[in-house]
């Protein structure tokens, strides 16, 4: 069996040697280069656009504006139809008019290579002039705030409540209430590769052929041809070597689609690589909350009700074509939902602001919800003088529970909340921890152990894009092909950024085959190659992707078995495939490769009727559920050094169960990867902006990412509850990491000031915060 | 735009042009001599994933003028490839699964040869500090230290 | 070139500050001086009482160098916290006092080294103190036809005190505070240069006039350094980092100095 086996992928060893393809690698004959004028101000009129100097610098090709793309592009609105009552304001390519945030891009400059581009974008000569702006969510709801859009009567984008039960009359009975108002800093996702994309016209044809930096080529495909008016079959949208995405990655972006734009106007290969700063100032940005949350509790130790009130600090527009409200819809559904609970109201206000546009990156809302929840049980915890591990324990949903639909209206098949916190507890000693904790505390040393325990959203089901008018498939396809030698080739619609999904599906392939894994190859990332299916993003790899390649390869496997038995005159359930060789019992009647050459090169030997397809599909989707939820918990041991405010995480520690593994030594490596960007949205990253709405952390130096140095090493260990929606029973593992981590510091950092007195409820926690909470400044 | 003619040595091979003054190392190697290996992820010296050996010294291929390279000897993922240390490390680095999308890797795998170059038996703190200004944002960095690490100790064996 | 009528010229070393600059746009010279390869400024010179750096030396040539680990330990101790192994292959020491940024490593080093700074262009060479070169945010006083080509630090009498601490958020940032300490045995003639709490790096000289007086490093001459120290740096604004917050590390990290001191 190679499911479940630590298989090391392929792919890796082309990277090692230096030989990825990522899409700057790419040259084109003719290609041209693009770079954009952007907008300095977070609000302003456009009044001028003066391209004339740049129009005549040797080198530019072109310099475009709104005007001049006006008739190739379409424009867009960020709607959804399970939110109907959402604003969703008509946005272009290139700004008109108005600019809304700092970063649009307002004109395009072609040249023959990247720095006259830059040169000539220096030369463009904007006249502005300056809108008030707002920038922060309380200022942008206030009654006389400016507005972003002139339509609107208010900024709010959106707003909804979620109630179950009756949090009034169980918060007045209640023994015990914590409450907190937290704040979660607007971040984002920082791949090391930024985004990029080359953009082919061919004019003849009129084809559109894109390489481009994505996880969804098909969606890409589907969006390039109706927002540039092409047939859908003449876009071809290919994903070569992706160098990370985070969900950075899998969306519209404006300044990509002017790319599309241009190539056409131009009838020229054009290349845009975003730089660091066009990065910072352009991706989508995520979190932005301010959240103020209440528990009740009984003097027992049990969770009575949860009251959140979320203030989202969105964008100025909303992300396409997902939207944006997802983070926020997370948030109110997901907060508490590991836990027992009856009464539950979460109030959600969205508001538009002069900042970038805000959306999905990793983890879509799951670790506000897990750090809020975490946090008030602690607080609760502390209130009652109970041990917060058991007060979790007692609250966890377990056993009869299940399948349950929580009040925030997640459903759950099955948790192993319980099954985690045993094993985690036997990873650390978390009495041992309370002694040298004391101990050290005397000595003017602060430790603190945090814990957060999560649930895992994977794996959406189509109902909500496909009920929200998206065009975004949550089904996958396998195209599974026998070639004549008897090796196979795998056409998935998912794609790999590394996370290690060719592998998965390699494994599965070859299980069910009864192959060698060497015999198998995975190809993705093409949308004119593959079948059609949504690419990676939201955990959904293994559990779908994997599922749909076990059906393609079991069909295959029973047409193969087929042909043997009608060659063989037996029948072919007395047949089996191992190590590519049709055996029967101890027998080996013939070898696979035997049977693809007499199906490819001698089919008039096959009797008719038997299945003698040697090319097979297969598709997978979940049926009736929204989400596949795993769960897990995570624990961290930090130092903080209360005069310095600097915090080092020492242990960190995580319990996951998402389904079945497939592979384990991904699967672990992929978990700490998220529990590090977790503790980069814990400790270090943010992107601030000044009040005129100028963002203020454009470069590595400013934001600061997670490095080798100051990161723990961190213990995984997996619970493994098979999902029975599935026969492969996986789920995905991408969001585990990155949900728990800043709970787990938030609260060890927490622990480990409470001897002086302090809280504190602000991500990151800086220095200068730390210390502030301290009252040390 | 200025330029001028340099000659050096590339991965064993001489190279002569000329050049922008303006053009840095890793956009020459990358987009004149197609040395694509070495990637750009920053401009200003922070994340490493242009990491270059110049005169046998990792340097950020992004904070050196190609101009500067004059005469120079420049090693990159593609051509120091030779050496059993760092296919010691490449085997290690796949085993253990220390990449994921690969954009880091040659900068890691370069600073991690140099790092075991000049002490054969680092502790676990030591490797993380001599890759500290290599950005990875896939993994948790430990499979990247555990590589680091194995190697080490199978060449001490 | 320098001395040229009408070029925009920058001089270039090492490069590790300037190229960022050009990456970004936020500097065009119409022309780069490469001085990389001027190898006498490249030495390290033991002299009759002092120590010559060449402006050209490198990071790791400094860390590497026996000569400026017995006579300096502090500026071991310094470049243990500049940057990454890549940057400080070919950074050096004159570029980096050049391009003066106030939370320079160096810069506080030379400044509690009492180091002169060798300025040399067509019209000859003339010697700057450490306190006079630095004159404000990437400011200094070198001419625009000069370049530096080296240091000179007085060597230090024995059983001196050379300490060198700072914080930042990660290895190889920049310091959000740091100090240098320079002093003869049991604290005489105490030299605290600061980085990062001003505009240029700077000398505590109220508080070292303080340490002097008190010629201690124990009980309450302590707090009264601490509590000097943190009337006499007014750090600039900065949203991230208020100026009391780095008010409130110079005089932590001065207070586990002495802690280091006191016997």
């Amino acid at each position: 069996m190679s499911i479940g086996a630590e298989v090391p992928r392929d792919r890796a060893k082309r990277l090692l040697l230096g030989r990825g393809r990522f899409v700057d690698d790419i040259s084109l004959p003719r290609m041209l280069h693009l770079a954009f004028v952007r907008s300095t101000h977070a609000h302003a009129r456009i009044e001028a656009i003066d391209c004339a100097e740049a129009r005549a610098l040797e080198g530019v090709v072109a310099v475009l504006t709104a005007a001049e793309i006006a008739d190739g592009v379409a424009s867009w609105r960020a709607e959804h139809k399970l939110f109907p009552a959402m604003a969703a304001p008509e946005q272009f390519a290139l700004a008109r008019d108005i600019v809304r945030w700092q970063g649009e891009a307002v004109a395009a400059v072609v040249a023959h290579s990247r720095a006259v581009a830059e040169d000539g974008a220096e030369l463009v000569d904007v006249s502005w002039t300056e809108l008030p702006n707002v920038v922060d969510g309380k200022q942008a709801l206030a009654p006389d705030a400016p507005l972003l859009h002139g339509h609107m009567d208010s900024n709010l984008a959106y707003t909804t409540v979620i109630e179950a039960g009756n949090t009034r009359k169980a918060f007045e009975s209640a023994d015990v209430v914590v409450e907190e108002t937290f704040r979660f800093h607007r971040h984002t996702g920082v791949s090391l590769e930024a985004r990029g994309i080359i953009a082919e016209f061919e004019p003849g044809e009129d084809r559109l052929t894109v390489h481009q930096s994505h996880q969804t080529p098909h969606q890409q495909q589907d969006l390039y041809a109706r927002l540039l008016g092409l047939p859908e079959h003449k876009v071809r949208v290919i994903c070569p070597d992706v160098g990370g995405a985070f969900g950075l990655k899998h969306h519209l972006m404006a300044d990509e689609l002017v790319a599309c734009v241009a190539a056409k106007l131009l009838a020229r290969p054009i290349k845009y690589i975003a730089d660091r700063m066009d990065s910072f100032l352009a991706d989508i940005h995520c979190r932005d909350h301010e959240v103020t949350a209440r528990m009740a509790f009984s003097q027992a130790g049990d969770i009575l009700a949860l009251e959140v009130d979320d203030l989202f600090n969105a964008g100025a527009y909303g992300q396409y074509p997902r939207t944006s409200i997802a983070e926020g819809n997370q948030i109110s559904r997901l907060t508490g939902a590991p836990y027992r609970h009856e009464h539950y109201r979460a109030n959600l206000a969205m508001a538009f602001l002069n900042k970038g546009i805000l959306g999905h990156i990793r983890s879509v809302g799951h670790p506000i919800a897990c750090a809020v929840a975490e946090r008030l049980i602690d607080l609760g915890a502390g209130k009652l003088e109970l041990d917060p591990i058991a007060v979790r324990r007692r609250n966890y949903l377990h056993g009869d529970d299940f399948p349950r639909t929580s009040v925030g209206g997640v459903e759950f098949e099955h948790l192993s909340l319980r099954d985690c916190l045993d094993k985690a507890l036997t990873m650390i000693d978390v009495a041992r921890f309370r002694e040298d904790q004391a101990g050290l505390r005397a000595q003017g040393i602060y430790r603190g152990l945090g814990i957060a325990t999560f649930v895992e959203l994977t794996a959406i089901g189509p109902e909500y894009y496909g009920e929200g008018g998206q065009h975004i498939s949550a089904q996958e396809t396998c195209l599974m092909r026998l070639e004549a030698s008897g090796t196979v080739r795998c056409y998935t619609g998912a794609t790999d950024q590394g996370q290690g999904i060719d592998t998965g599906i390699q494994q599965v392939a070859a299980d069910t085959l009864g192959l060698p894994m060497a015999a198998i190859e995975v190809i993705s990332g093409d949308s004119a190659l593959c079948p059609m299916g949504g690419g990676s993003w939201g955990s959904r790899g293994a559990a779908l992707a994997g599922e749909a390649a076990l059906r393609a390869a079991s069909t295959l496997r029973h047409n193969i078995l087929a042909i043997a038995a009608s060659l063989l005159q037996k029948d072919a359930g007395c047949l089996d495939i191992k190590a590519g060789e049709v055996v029967e019992g101890g027998i080996t009647h013939m070898s696979v490769a035997e049977i693809a050459r007499i199906g490819h090169f001698q089919p008039y030997t096959i009797p008719h009727g038997v299945p003698a397809d040697l090319t097979v599909t297969a598709r997978y989707a979940t049926t009736g559920r929204m989400f596949l939820a795993g769960n897990g918990l995570q624990i961290a041991t930090v130092e903080v050094d209360v005069e310095s405010g600097i915090v080092t995480p020492l242990r960190h520690l995580v319990v996951h169960d998402c389904g079945r593994i497939l592979n384990p030594l991904l699967v672990r490596e992929q978990v700490r990867g998220g529990v590090v960007q977790g503790i980069g949205s814990a400790l270090y990253e943010e992107l601030r902006y000044d009040n005129a709405g100028h963002l203020l952390t454009g470069s590595f130096a400013d934001y600061l990412v997670p490095m080798a140095g100051e990161m723990p090493d961190i213990e995984v260990a997996h619970i493994e509850t098979p999902t029975a929606t599935s026969e492969l029973g996986a789920k995905g593992a991408g969001e585990a990491g990155t949900a728990g981590a800043v709970g787990a510091i938030l609260n060890a950092v927490n622990d480990a000031i409470l001897p002086l007195g302090a809280t504190i409820a602000e991500v990151p926690i800086t220095p200068p915060r730390l210390l502030k909470a301290l009252g040390r400044i | 735009m200025k330029a001028r003619r340099i000659s050096l040595t590339v991965n064993g091979e001489a190279v002569a042009c000329e050049v922008p003054v303006r053009l840095n190392l890793v956009d020459f190697l990358r987009h004149e001599l197609g040395l694509t290996g070495s990637h750009v992820g920053c401009e200003q010296g922070a994340c490493g994933a242009c990491t270059v050996l110049l005169d046998g010294q990792t340097v950020r291929g992004c904070l050196v003028l190609a101009v500067q390279a004059d005469g120079a000897t420049v090693e990159t993922i593609e051509g120091a490839g030779f050496d059993d240390l760092l296919a010691d490390l490449r085997a290690a680095f796949h085993r253990l699964n220390a990449l994921q999308c690969g954009f880091c890797t040659p900068g890691m795998l370069l600073t991690a040869q140099e790092l075991l170059v000049g002490n054969p038996n680092p502790s676990r703190a030591e490797i993380r500090e001599y890759l500290s200004g290599n950005f990875c944002r896939c993994t948790g960095y430990q499979a990247i230290v555990d590589a680091v690490e194995a190697v080490a100790v199978a060449r001490a064996s | 070139m320098l001395a040229l009528p009408g070029e925009d010229g920058a001089i270039i070393a090492g490069g590790q500050s300037l190229l960022p600059l050009l990456n970004f746009r936020l500097a065009a010279p119409s022309c780069l001086i490469d001085i990389g390869r001027l190898d006498e400024l490249r030495r390290i010179v033991e002299g009759d009482g002092y120590i010559e750096i060449g402006g050209l030396v490198r990071h790791c040539e400094l860390a590497a160098s026996a000569v400026i680990g017995e006579a300096f330990p502090l500026l071991h101790q310094a470049i243990g916290h500049i940057a990454h192994p890549g940057v400080r292959h070919r950074g050096t020491l004159g570029g980096s006092l050049a391009m003066a940024d106030p939370a320079g490593e160096l810069g506080a080093c030379c400044l509690a080294l009492e180091g002169r700074m060798s300025l040399q262009s067509v019209r000859g060479q003339r010697w700057v103190g450490a306190e006079d070169f630095f004159t404000g945010i990437y400011e200094t006083a070198l001419a625009g036809d000069e370049i530096l080509t080296a240091v000179r630090l007085p060597r230090r009498g024995p059983g001196g005190i050379q300490i060198f601490k700072e914080v930042a958020r990660r290895r190889g940032d920049f310091a959000l505070a740091g100090l240098a300490l320079v002093a003869g045995a049991n604290l005489s003639n105490p030299r605290l240069a600061l980085l990062g709490v001003a505009d240029r790096p700077v000398l505590a000289a109220r508080t070292m006039a303080l340490l002097r007086e008190d010629g201690s490093a124990m009980g309450s001459a302590v707090d009264r350094a601490v509590a000097q120290i943190g009337k006499e740096v007014d750090p600039a604004q900065d949203p991230a980092y208020p100026p009391a917050y780095r008010r409130h590390l110079v005089q932590v990290l001065l207070r586990r100095t002495l802690a280091e001191l006191s016997p």
